[in-house]
């Protein structure tokens, strides 16, 4: 049995950023593995440790040469070896279509067959929260969204899960596979690579496809949805704010709880 | 240019983000010169239909078939029903439901999709507004193509008058049992714990500013010397460091307190919708453009480490 698992490199911008154009200069962002897929990876992961049937895991991921260095920690982390997919006419800003990258991820799928696929809630920065569903349906496959607690029966190949609905209400569900999970933070506790999965991950492989080698025409890469503008969010309210010295701050603070009668 | 918008229940209920879809679906009718068509499936669709048929609407189609959401159920309905009302605009609540489905019936309908929407404006092309960055950021989308479907962000709409003259209908659709591949069996509420915190009139809240779960002393010491009670963002509780019934937000609690303080927690849409009804909000963060400051009536724009013994100080006298 074979589980893969997407992973996307994410962009953070740092406190002090500036806009140019439509994007956030590219010096002030720092990219990290998604906080999601990392729950992601270590749910596969377990899934492997825990069941002797499960051979390998196989990370996925669309992203240029840079993002090898984040492939690398889920690598490290105990994924088996990961496939980049990147060619010319995905550069250039991030594709906001979320079924445009589905159809990239389903070719991946295709051609490795696995039996279940995990993914991350969503993207830290795009936070689209849309590609792991769009991804099974284009598969044909089964799926649940908003995955915190997961539990496979390889017999009769089922998923009992539990959804995160809102306001602290959960969905039991049972799900046939093959099937697409998007995995909620919270569901394990996703491990730090150790010295020697670190060392290991240098030698496992990543295979570096372009749209040709996993057979998905150009045109599936176009967003039908482009990005035109952006820019810092006008405040909703008259922020007050209290400046000076931490003492001077904290002075201030103390001023309106006992203002608003909260504290003496 | 026909809309149609799907509301949305849960164990008996229709969820208030149904009421502002309709709002928002009669905008969107408006901008594009069509009708308000809305969707409801599954559980009492009388009831739930009765409510929906708001002034603003066209017409409400009933689809009674199960009795909680299910997302092959949804995608199968509102695919037949998109195409049978000759709709060209898809409007569906950016809920958990709402993305267990919405990605699967623009697939198949191969409309493109935008999620978690703020505003929009489809005078001509659509061009729909929403955040990136964990809300650092707000951008503009433009959407090619006159079929698009987008999801709402709850609370972003006013919630359109329930009931009045709106036209109800069965809805003609066939759902193919054989096509559904998930059941859900049942419901389970988090565990409540010690404190409620929807019933508390001061909370101090942490987020991952705090950095190390033996740095929360910290911070419990604030809340007993101030006499709150401690809340906290996500990660602290995904981390075990705090206990489920102290999160706040989307998958939390929704709390309503006098005073909210937040410190060291970024604003995150999902935090938010948990504590933007607080009467009075201090945010304390390093980071001046982080979105807690866009909300918060008094700012801090400091070191928690800082800050938070000084103000201890204050009350300790
Ligand atoms: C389906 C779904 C449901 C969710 N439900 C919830 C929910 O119910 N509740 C919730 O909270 N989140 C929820 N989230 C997660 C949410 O998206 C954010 O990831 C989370 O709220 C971030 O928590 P945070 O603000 O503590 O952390 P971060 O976003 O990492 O922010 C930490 C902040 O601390 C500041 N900081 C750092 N050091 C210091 C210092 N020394 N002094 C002062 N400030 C400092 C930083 O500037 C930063 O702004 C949900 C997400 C999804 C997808």
């Amino acid at each position: 049995m074979k589980v893969l698992v997407t992973v996307k490199e994410v962009a953070q911008p740092e406190d002090d950023f500036e806009i140019a154009g439509n994007q956030i200069q590219e010096k002030f962002l720092e990219y990290d593995l998604n906080e999601w897929d990392d729950y992601a990876v270590e749910e596969a992961v377990q899934l492997k440790e825990e069941n002797d049937e499960v051979d390998e895991v196989v990370g996925v991921t669309i992203g240029p040469e840079r993002s090898e260095e984040t492939i690398r920690m889920a690598l490290a982390k105990g994924v088996d070896r990961a496939v980049r997919v990147w060619d010319d006419p995905m550069e250039g800003g991030e594709n906001l279509d979320a079924h445009s990258k589905a159809e990239v991820l389903a070719a991946v799928v295709e051609e490795e067959d696995p039996d279940l696929v995990f993914t991350g809630v969503q993207a830290d920065d795009s936070s689209l929260g849309a590609t792991g569903v769009a991804l099974a349906d284009l598969l044909g496959w089964q799926w649940a969204a908003v995955v915190n607690q997961f539990d496979y029966d390889l017999d009769s190949e089922v998923a009992n899960l539990h959804r995160e609905l809102e306001g602290g209400v959960e969905e039991v569900t049972e799900v046939e596979a093959p099937a697409v999970f998007t995995i909620q933070t919270g569901i394990n506790e996703p491990r730090y690579a150790s010295l020697r999965g670190i060392r290991q991950a240098q030698s496992k492989e990543i295979a570096v496809k372009n749209l040709d080698d996993v057979g998905v025409d150009a045109s599936a890469v176009e967003s039908r949805v482009t990005l035109q503008e952006m820019y810092e969010p006008e405040s909703e309210s008259d922020t007050e704010y209290i400046e000076g010295g931490a003492a001077e701050q904290a002075a201030g603070v103390a001023e309106v709880l006992r203002d608003k009668g909260v504290a003496e | 240019m026909t809309v149609l918008a799907v509301a949305e229940h849960r164990q008996g209920e229709l969820r208030d983000v149904s009421l502002e879809a309709v709002t928002a679906g009669r905008q969107l009718a408006d901008d594009t010169g069509g009708d308000l068509h809305v969707a409801v499936i599954s559980g009492d669709v009388d009831a739930f239909a009765e409510t929906l048929a708001a002034d603003a609407v066209d017409t409400v189609h009933k689809v009674d078939y199960g009795d909680e959401f299910n997302h092959d159920v949804y995608t199968q309905a509102v695919e037949q029903l998109y195409e049978s009302v000759g709709a060209s605009k898809l409007l569906i609540p950016n809920t958990v439901n709402g993305l267990d489905y919405a990605p699967a019936v623009t697939g198949r309908l191969d409309i493109p999709l935008v999620t978690d929407v703020v505003d929009f404006d489809a005078n001509g092309q659509l061009t729909a507004t929403r955040e990136m960055y964990g809300g650092k950021v707000e951008t503009e989308l433009d959407v090619e193509g006159s079929e698009f479907a987008v999801t709402i962000r709850p609370t972003e709409w006013e919630p359109a008058e329930a009931g009045g003259g709106a036209d109800v209908v069965d809805a003609d659709v066939e759902i193919d049992e054989s096509q559904i591949g998930s059941t859900v069996t049942g419901f389970e509420a988090a565990a409540t714990g010690d404190v409620d915190l929807s019933e508390s009139e001061f909370i101090v809240s942490i987020g991952r500013g705090i950095d190390e779960e033996d740095n929360l002393d910290l911070i419990e010491d604030l809340a007993d010397t101030l006499g709150a009670d401690l809340g906290a963002s996500r990660p602290l509780v995904d981390n075990e460091w705090l206990p489920k019934n102290r999160q706040v937000g989307q998958s939390g609690k929704v709390v309503t307190p006098d005073v909210y303080i937040a410190i060291g927690i970024s604003g995150a849409v999902q935090h938010v919708a948990g504590m933007k009804g607080a009467d009075t909000i201090i945010a304390i963060n390093t980071d001046p453009s982080a979105p807690i400051f866009d909300i918060a009536d008094i700012g801090v724009v400091g070191d928690l480490f800082d800050v938070v013994p000084e103000l201890i100080e204050e009350f300790e006298g």
